[in-house]
């Protein structure tokens, strides 16, 4: 990618458009290999108890937080307070202000509780956090998201581990139309073609987890993914062909034999 | 004394603190947070914070996810 084609989060600038999960790896080992393999700048992480038995290895004794950006979410809450002490919990254990939020309405879908969302994402950014919401792929509600003082808004392109791809990409055209803030899609990409898609659209980055550590090989398609985020972002760029019905020849036809 | 630590009843000693209570379970504290009474305790508060019966704890870390 070219050296100065960056974007912002908040102060904080990024060149990697494609930002990945730790969850689901079969091993520590293979996570480290596939964060590296997807060249990204920024990961997720998520809060959870601390194990009382005794098992206390750590994911930051694998994660290099020089390299890499850590960007907690607040997974699997349902409320937005839980969400609200969520990200209160990352803060003191990260020392971070960022926060994926995510207040999830639905255990089958996983879709976002958007009421719920905006709740608590306005307590957050009074208290000073910078919030990156996941959403549905709803322009208003980005709208919304925007007006509350969020740093980007992530909507999903499908349902989270779906791998089904961007199902509405109208919508996510539409919600870069209505927002200033970064828009990050985020949530069901499924293999390669997905992310240059969804980056092709103009979506400033990509953020994904299942795609990679579900497949069979999970360093692999972090490259893939990589090369894939790359490759849409270069095509959107460089402004594709209108798409026409018929041919127009690439060779000249002066000059033939005959 | 007996509070709820985690999710589970656990007795420790009278008015202990949270750092002595962290350390009586080997707990390194780096990368965790505590919660009190749903409120966070930060790091710089762990010596002066004593426990009494009935509280609710949290002890978090970051784990593996999207």
């Amino acid at each position: 990618m070219t050296g100065d084609d960056t974007f912002k989060i908040g102060d904080r600038v990024f060149r990697s458009r494609l930002m990945v999960g730790t969850g689901k790896y079969k091993t520590n080992e293979e996570m480290i290999a596939a964060l590296d393999a997807s060249g990204a700048e920024i990961v997720t992480v998520a809060v959870r108890r601390v194990n009382l038995d005794r098992t206390k290895e750590s994911l930051l004794d694998h994660i290099d937080t020089d390299k890499y950006t850590l960007l907690p979410n607040t997974a699997a809450c349902f409320t937005a307070d839980d969400a609200v002490r969520t990200s209160m919990l990352a803060r003191e254990a990260m020392d971070t202000d960022l926060v994926k939020l995510e207040v999830i309405g639905d255990e089958k879908t996983l879709f976002p509780d958007n009421e719920a969302l905006l709740v608590a994402a306005r307590i957050l950014v009074k208290e000073g956090f910078t919030v990156l919401p996941y959403t549905t792929d709803d322009p208003i509600m980005a709208r919304k998201l925007e007006d509350a003082g969020c740093a980007a808004v992530m909507p999903l392109a499908a349902p989270i581990g779906s791998g089904l791809g961007i199902r509405n990409p109208y919508n996510i055209r539409i919600i870069m139309e209505t927002v200033s803030v970064p828009v990050i899609v985020d949530a069901g990409v499924g293999t390669a073609s997905d992310a240059a898609i969804a980056m092709e659209l103009g979506c400033d980055a990509l953020l994904m987890n299942t795609g990679i550590a579900g497949a069979r090989d999970p360093v692999r398609m972090a490259r893939a993914m990589n090369c894939a985020v790359e490759a849409g972002r270069l095509a959107y760029l460089s402004g594709r062909i209108p798409r026409k019905l018929y041919a127009t020849a690439s060779s000249p036809l002066d000059g033939l034999i005959g | 004394m007996k509070l709820l630590l985690n999710g589970e009843e656990k007795v420790l000693a009278d008015g202990i603190s949270v750092l002595d209570m962290l350390n009586a379970l080997e707990i390194e504290r780096r990368g965790i947070a505590v919660e009190l009474n749903r409120e966070v305790v930060p790091k710089g508060r762990h010596e002066e914070t004593r426990l009494k019966e009935g509280d609710t704890v949290e002890v978090i870390r970051m784990v593996g996810g999207g």
